[in-house]
């Protein structure tokens, strides 16, 4: 019923963490990404956050588009009907880490609601819908996809802990500039996996 | 010195105008609040691309401040940020739809993106920061302002990146046979260093104005002592750090 493309689903796993991550080859989930980097710890708790709801999202949206939007010839509306998913996914993820699990919750705090305005988590849902992966393929793309985001912003929360301990950036390129500037040097080293496995 | 006049005349000018003003440049979405550079860097190795996603962001700001604020007395505040979300993306199915029926290659090649523009940061923050407590009008020309002031940005960037990247500007040849293409011109890293490289020159000019402004501002007599018409070149030296990179 569905052709989807021809991928292992390992590969497709590697492919969205490293070739094609969805920060530093597409530019998905910039804003907070430089916002919330300058805090390690922060930084964990969003990457956690972002990797849960983008492969729960994947997997929802993936059954509402095929069993509700596709039956009923509404694809002008899976804008709006995403949106709506994303919104509803993270607030019952909030409710439900509320109720077992308090500590995290804790930690997680304002990162959660965050979270439905990120644009990696509709970009990954709209990149699966073109794409026209198949469950397996989405949950795996999903998850991957968050966990390539969240090994991105870990990298950036290192490497700007140790550039604010000297002081030798010119005063105009401090903050968001040398910040722009270490993201365009790791996405120039994640490039450099681009040969390994190429998966559109 | 006109940099001296461009600071002090906001204070007599139409809120309008000043709406204009600061989201071109100002409160630049991209040089101060570095806003909504997510989605829509994405699409800058192409001019022609890069101008519909301006055109189309500009449409979505501007009438999604409009739709917003007219409605702010009546949208109740605990569900705002979702009222908000569902008017703009109302407003980016319009567009969608629109470039689907009347360009359906570029629309393609966007792919995601113009879907994405409903997570740019620059509609909520204005929808948020703006709209909720100004008149519609006003909202409208805050959201075209700010539409353009990251456009203008954008374009500046595409123009650089299409240059190098292909030689060609709007699709256009350029350069002759002997160009060689700067491959890293057309991947995704040099889209980061160009919108570092923007917002450094940015904040020079910003300090060197502020520099030249507070020169001017604690009163004529003293700043007219080391000659006559020359305060900014003259304030630069007196700024730390400022010479080592007068570049910009």
């Amino acid at each position: 019923m569905i052709d989807a493309p021809n991928v292992g689903l390992i590969s497709l796993f590697l492919a969205s963490i490293l070739t094609s991550n969805v920060l530093l080859a597409n530019f998905l989930g910039t804003c907070s990404f430089i916002s919330i980097s300058k805090d390690f710890k922060s930084s964990m708790g969003l990457g956690i956050a972002v990797t849960l709801v983008i492969g729960i999202t994947a997997a929802v949206c993936w059954v509402v588009l095929h069993y509700v939007i596709e039956p009923l010839g509404i694809e002008y509306l899976s804008f709006i009907i995403f949106i709506i998913v994303i919104a509803g996914v993270v607030q019952m993820l909030e409710m439900i880490i509320d109720r077992f699990s308090p500590a995290l919750y804790m930690a997680l705090g304002i990162f959660l609601p965050l979270i439905t305005v990120n644009c990696a988590v509709l970009g990954v849902i709209l990149f699966m819908q073109i794409r026209k992966y198949n469950f397996p393929q989405a949950v795996v793309f999903g998850f991957g996809s968050g966990a390539g985001w969240w090994l991105a912003i870990m990298l950036l929360a290192s490497i700007r802990k140790k550039l604010d301990a000297n002081n030798a950036v010119p005063a105009g390129l401090k903050g968001t500039g040398i910040t722009l500037i270490t993201i365009g040097f790791m996405a120039m080293a994640f490039v450099g996996f681009s040969g390994m496995i190429a998966v559109q | 010195m006109s940099d001296t006049e461009k600071m002090r005349a906001p204070l007599k000018v139409s809120p309008a105008a000043k709406v204009m003003r600061d989201g071109l440049w100002y409160n630049n979405p991209i040089f101060v609040q570095v806003l909504g550079i997510c989605s829509t860097l994405a699409v800058t190795n192409n001019l022609r691309n890069t101008l519909i996603m301006v055109l189309g962001v500009s449409f979505a700001t501007s009438m999604g401040s409009l739709t917003l604020s007219a409605l702010r007395e009546l949208i109740p505040r605990k569900v705002r940020m979702i009222v908000q979300v569902l008017v703009l993306s109302f407003y980016v199915i319009i567009i969608d739809i629109v470039l689907r029926a009347y360009q359906p290659a570029i629309s393609k090649q966007l792919g995601p993106y113009v879907g994405l523009i409903i997570t740019n940061c620059i509609l909520m923050g204005r929808a948020e920061a703006f709209a909720a407590s100004n008149s519609p009008g006003l909202a409208f020309l805050d959201g075209l302002a700010n539409g353009f002031g990251y456009g203008w940005v954008l374009l500046v960037i595409a123009a650089i990146r299409e240059f190098f990247g292909f030689g060609s500007l709007f699709g256009f040849k350029v350069v002759g046979e002997g160009f060689v293409p700067w491959t890293i011109m057309v991947m995704a890293p040099s889209a980061f260093f160009l919108v570092a490289i923007a917002l450094w020159i940015a904040n020079n000019y910003k300090a060197k104005v502020e520099a030249a402004s507070k020169r001017a501002a604690p009163g004529a007599p003293a700043g007219s002592s080391p000659g006559p018409g020359s305060s900014a070149a003259g304030a630069a030296p007196s700024a730390p750090g400022a010479p080592a990179h007068q570049k910009g």
